[in-house]
């Protein structure tokens, strides 16, 4: 099926089932411990080895020599993979350095070899018995040294106007410089595969987010045609881009159970992860804005430096600013160092995440100047068209709205406008806000649906469900379509033999992979109707029964004993051209920071968001209330702490990189405005995922600058870049 | 090797073990009880938690071959698909959880941090460390922070933990 | 981890004998940070020496009107315990301030005395470190330090020590009691207990091999008020930027002790002195020798504003 123009009226706009609140299908195996993860599979893999993965002592530099004697003697021991005996590997294409490293080494940690042994306790202690000797290399490992060596990203700048002009006329200015610092995603599951060959063929249970992507880029890897190659993955244990790619444990594994002969499961030990796999890239951003008195933006530059290694790409940091506020004179600009860390790449909202922590302090400042109201400075600056294409209006853009009912609902006339005024007990307090913006992507994305003799459904996609909800939202999409209670559907997600859905990044999951069920739905139906000899464009799908004018039939007579099956693809036109679309919202948060250690714990926060339908309202919420904790962590903790000497992220294991626990985070209000959106697609619906965390670190540090007078413009907010500017201690 | 004999979910099991294994590389393992999750392995993350003799502990920082003539429960102890526990139905109801890999975790600390409030063992939230312990949410949030959970879960599993507490009560 | 041969204890004195007896041998109880070091090989015990067993797990009062609480007694139970809850509140408020409630379910009182530094630098076997790998040099000078000593550190060691229970007992000026492989058991005052790195910083403590705590002594309750102020970047589940324990009485006096900017509970008793003037007089006196590196010299502010918050408090 081909999406080309805006959706009209369509089955799914009855609601029954999509936008009801319904629980998670998968929740009762969830919550039992029932739901089997990549490195669980004991009913599919009988008597598996167990591989460990040693990473690279150096950032840079070379292997010398690797001394696996002590290993091979130890107890259970049955192969240990390097480069040297691994075979000729290719690259993924969306990988940037090696899975497999050596002799050269690319970055810290990355893959150097995986020891199999019957064992996890074997397999562990031989790796810990191999010697490596190396002979390091300097490399560029300071994003702010490298900045001067910094290239224009091709494609990245954008200009509008004049801005130079504009801004140096401008009455109200501001030209601030902030910073964003490497992440980890930090997913609950680590990366884990377990690999099995059955003859050429390889089977692979990973943890993955994009099946197809790493089906085609494990195949690449080892050489083999991609048809050879399966991937299975029904249940992730988080991913938020961290698993959009293959990954070392995924390859060793394979790798391990080659030269095995053997199935064979690796997981990531956690000290491993944050160097060997890929993190958001630190940002240093520079932001001007220049206003008229009023408050009307008409000159705005973002610019933006980030590193990678070679080959890699940079964090597009400024791409919001192109769309999220009026002005005629704009600029923004990307560039990239080349970094000898390990490699950047993809991390919940890529770009927005970092680009909007750095915008809405800007906006919070530039507001403070002009002495206006964050909320008020932000919607006179609205736009309803691209403002670099002023023809390209936004398909939907209720910004304003947001803000407004925002302000209303959090009690934003209670914020005192000074800051540092507002005391409770040994607590400072303040209110900060923010816009959120997210681009909406929509993604091509194809299922398979059977409709069974007892009238059940069954749907198989590649599609993954990474605890964004895609079993039930797409159960629910197709009881809608099919008329069946949601009970009668049967989803089954992420396996490479099915077809190739959108799959779970970008916040394009959700809608893309249902309009590609949708789709699939469409199809069937028509087959139904022609098999009951219906016309289909007037056959009614509701309660297990097809009607058409006075005739009717059951789905289970419809389907007879042989059943139907069908598949379908959902393909985009150039509606994403002719409109803008993307995805918005507003945060307030309150804040408390102790007047003695300014330690900061957020107390309130309220997210309203404008993103389409919303096909579940229960899972939906549980998206942007999970991204808003994430915001916490951005603003007030997550740094993963680099060694400029060394080259490598310091901090790698869940002591180390804090993230937040229960008691950081409190009630979380959420409200979703009333939207359908058609020309995103049949669905109506776009993503949430990435817009609830698209601003939230912003309007915290809007928040303690409210509460202390200080304001701070390197994250994470900690304590120790702002005590000595703290009012005195009592 | 060593031999180790311990109770989980009711029934004893024998084991012959590398005196190396943890005790959740027992569970997941040997046992094939894939319910409690290696998320660190190092005590970092909550999501092996499981309760041996009453108290809830990190299964990965413990040697099986310690437990002998433990009683040891798992979330697969406390309910199953089909015949919930109380605190399982509650995450459901809530959504107290997204990707679910943190949640058995969450589920196992969620029914012993009701317990040790009612046993009286205070916290750091706690104010009046001679009065007796309360169920509120500032104490929860504080109880259960030894669980992680990434994808952002807590405000929903307070809200489980709550309706729990107050059916309880 | 490598292998090792495991036996379960039936007394202390055979316990400490065991441990002199076998090579490389060490005593397991909680498990929460020797294991947590075995997997990657930090710690390598040919040999474990069970101490579970040990009924050591009681607190009892002493005739001398303090209470001694057995080496085996849990984080939680100690913290739960009546009469420290009363009397010694802020031994309670440290131990719950630390770790999570399913580790403070394990970790034992002598095992939470000697854990070990969480630098990530020792951490990291990848890494040179002086007290993992003596004469190796140490990384975390000059690298990532924001956690790290600002105090009593030396060229070959800037690792703090994590545990804030021993920060309260340095504070209620506890002693440790050990037995000897010999059978011989002594008394170590808390002050003495743990070491400054100097130039072996893997020698942490002045146990001998072999020796076993049996159980830690708290003198007679002092009264005041009590207070552990533990400060840290999320508001659970982490080790301290600064922690200050501190027991303050009505006329101003009091002890103060340090936590998270030392290689060992910091306490300077004759700094003590001037409490009564405030904040700031007694930690410029507490942290008179302090050396910072720049990323953690907001330690040493921080302190200050921390103790002036619990005096304040001790005054309201």
């Amino acid at each position: 099926m081909k999406f080309d123009t805006p959706a009209t009226t369509n089955p799914i706009d009855r609601m029954k089932v999509v936008g009801q609140p319904i629980d998670r299908i998968d929740g009762r195996l969830k919550t039992t411990g029932q739901a089997p993860y990549a490195y669980e599979q004991n009913d599919a893999v009988r008597d598996p080895a167990y591989g460990y993965v040693i990473g690279a002592a150096i950032a840079k530099g070379r292997i010398t020599g690797m001394d696996l004697r002590a290993a091979r003697a130890a107890p259970g021991v049955l192969a240990i993979v390097t480069a040297e005996n691994a075979g000729p590997l290719g690259k993924g294409d969306m990988n940037t350095a090696r899975l497999l490293g050596g002799p050269e080494v690319d970055h810290y940690h990355q893959a150097i070899a995986v020891v199999v042994a019957e064992t996890f306790e074997q397999a562990r202690d031989a790796a810990q018995r191999v010697r490596v000797d190396y002979a390091p290399a300097g490399g560029a490992f300071d994003l702010a040294a490298a900045r001067d060596t910094a290239k224009e990203v091709d494609q990245s700048a954008s200009s509008v106007g004049d801005f130079e002009g504009a801004f140096a006329a401008a009455a109200v200015q501001l030209d601030a410089t902030y910073t964003t610092p490497d992440q980890s995603h930090a997913m609950m599951e680590p990366h884990a595969s377990i690999a099995a060959w059955q003859g050429d063929r390889l089977v692979v249970w990973t943890s993955n987010q994009m099946i197809n992507w790493s089906a085609g880029d494990l195949a690449k890897t080892l050489k083999l045609p991609k048809e050879k190659v399966r991937l299975i993955s029904p249940f992730i244990g988080g991913g938020f881009g961290g698993k959009l790619f293959l990954r070392s444990d995924a390859v060793m594994a394979a790798l391990g159970s080659r030269a095995a002969k053997r199935p064979v499961k690796v997981a990531l030990q956690r000290p491993l992860m944050m160097n060997n796999t890929t993190h958001r890239p630190a940002t240093i951003q520079r932001i001007r804005i220049g206003a008229a008195p009023d408050g009307r933006i008409g000159a705005i530059a973002h610019e933006s430096w980030s590193g990678d290694l070679p080959g890699g790409g940079p964090e597009t940091a400024v791409d919001q600013t192109r769309l999220l506020y009026a002005g005629a004179n704009r600029l923004t600009q990307l560039r990239l160092a080349v970094l000898d860390l390990p490699e950047g790449n993809a991390m919940r909202a890529p770009g927005e995440a970092p680009g909007l922590m750095a915008l809405e302090i800007a906006m919070d400042e530039m507001a403070e100047k002009l002495g206006m109201d964050p909320v008020q400075f932000r919607i006179v600056n609205d736009t309803q068209v691209d403002p670099n294409d002023p023809d390209r209006p936004f398909s939907q853009r209720q910004l304003v709205k947001c803000l407004q009912l925002g302000a209303e609902r959090f009690g934003w006339d209670q914020r005192n406008p000074r800051p540092g005024q507002s005391r409770q007990g040994r607590w400072l307090t303040g209110m900060g806000m923010a816009s959120a913006f997210r681009n909406n992507l929509v993604m091509k994305s194809a299922a398979r649906l059977r409709l069974d003799s007892r009238g059940e459904v069954t749907v198989e996609t590649d599609m993954t469900d990474i605890g964004t909800g895609s079993y039930t939202i797409i159960a629910q999409t197709a009881a809608e379509m099919m008329g069946v209670p949601i009970d009668k559907v049967t989803v089954r997600l992420g396996d490479s033999s099915f077809p190739v859905s959108a799959g779970s990044g970008g916040q394009w999951g959700a809608n893309s992979s249902t309009a590609g069920v949708y789709a699939a739905c469409m199809k069937l139906r028509e087959a139904v109707a022609r098999k009951l000899g219906f016309n289909s464009a007037d056959a009614v799908f509701a309660e297990g029964q097809v009607r058409s004018g006075n005739r009717g039939a059951t789905l289970a007579e419809a389907a007879g004993p042989d059943g139907i099956v069908v598949e379908d693809i959902l393909e985009y036109g150039d509606l994403s051209k002719r409109f803008q679309q993307s995805t918005f919202g507003a945060h307030f948060v309150e804040v408390a920071v102790d007047a003695a250690t300014g330690e900061a714990r957020v107390r309130r926060m309220l997210a309203v968001c404008a993103a389409g339908r919303i096909l579940n309202p229960k899972t939906a919420r549980s998206q942007v209330i999970g991204a808003m904790t994430m915001g916490v962590g951005a603003a007030l903790m997550e740094e993963l702490a680099l060694d400029k000497r060394r080259g490598f992220f310091v901090n790698h294991d869940l002591a180390g990189y804090e993230v937040p626990v229960h008691a950081d985070i409190p009630h979380q209000e959420v409200i979703f405005l009333d939207e359908a959106d058609p020309i995103s697609s049949p669905m109506k619906a776009k993503g949430v995922g990435e817009l609830g965390l698209c601003g939230v670190g912003a309007a915290i540090a809007n928040a303690i600058h409210n509460a202390t007078g200080v304001r701070v413009r390197d994250y994470p907010i900690t304590l120790d870049k702002y005590l000595d500017r703290l009012p005195e201690a009592v | 090797m060593s031999k180790v004999s311990f109770s989980v979910n009711g029934e004893v099991r024998d084991l012959e073990l590398d005196t190396r294994t943890t005790l959740l590389d027992a569970l997941r393992e040997h046992l094939h009880l894939t319910g409690t999750k290696k998320g660190c392995d190092h005590g970092q993350c909550g999501a092996c938690t499981v309760i041996v003799d009453g108290r809830r502990i990190n299964a990965c920082l413990s040697l099986a071959v310690m437990h002998e003539g433990d009683a040891i429960t798992t979330v697969e102890g406390l309910g199953s698909p089909e015949n919930l526990h109380p605190m399982q139905a509650a995450f459901i109801k809530h959504d107290g959880f997204q990707c679910g890999y943190c949640t058995p975790g969450q589920i196992c600390s969620s029914v012993a941090v009701l317990e040790e409030i009612k046993a009286g063992i205070p916290s750091h939230v706690t104010a009046d460390l001679t009065a007796a312990s309360q169920v509120t949410p500032e104490e929860i949030r504080e109880r259960m922070s030894g669980n992680i959970c990434r994808c952002g879960a807590y405000s929903n599993i307070l809200d489980a933990i709550t309706e729990v507490a107050e059916r309880q009560a | 981890m490598k292998p090792f041969t495991y036996e379960r204890a039936a007394s202390p004195a055979e316990a400490a004998a065991a441990a002199a007896r076998m090579p490389g041998a060490k005593f397991i109880a909680g498990g929460t940070n020797l294991l947590d070091l075995m997997k990657l090989q930090i710690e390598a015990p040919a040999h474990l020496i069970d101490v579970n067993g040990l009924a050591l797990d009681r607190i009892e009062p002493t005739p001398e009107g303090g209470l001694r609480v057995g080496a085996l007694v849990r984080n939680t139970d100690l913290a739960a315990d009546e009469r420290i809850r009363r009397d010694y509140g802020v031994l309670s408020r440290a131990l719950l301030a630390g770790a999570s409630g399913q580790l403070r379910n394990k970790a034992t009182t002598a095992g939470n005395l000697l854990q070990r530094t969480r630098c990530p630098y020792f951490y990291d076997t990848d890494q040179p470190c002086n007290k993992r790998q003596p004469g190796s040099g140490c990384a975390a000078i000059g690298g990532f330090s924001r956690q790290l000593a600002v105090i009593g550190h030396s060229e070959a060691c800037i690792a703090t020590h994590p545990s804030d229970m021993a920060v309260a007992m340095r504070a209620l000026d506890a002693a440790v009691e050990t037995v000897k492989p010999d059978g011989t058991a002594r008394s170590i005052p808390i002050a003495e207990f743990h070491r400054l790195p100097g130039d072996t910083p893997q020698i942490e403590t002045v146990l001998e091999q072999g020796e076993l705590i049996t159980a830690v002594v708290l003198p007679p309750p002092s009264g005041g008020r009590h207070f552990y102020r533990k400060v840290r970047d999320r508001a659970s589940y982490a080790f301290a930027l600064v922690s200050v324990a501190a027991v303050v009485q009505r006329d101003g006096t009091g002890r103060v002790a340090l936590g998270g900017v030392a290689h060992k509970p910091w306490r300077v008793e004759a700094a003590e002195a001037e409490l009564p003037r405030g904040a700031s007089p007694a930690m410029q006196a507490i942290l008179a020798d302090a050396r910072p590196t720049r990323e953690n010299a907001f330690k040493v502010t921080l302190a200050e504003r921390a103790l002036s918050a619990v005096l304040a408090e001790a005054r309201g």
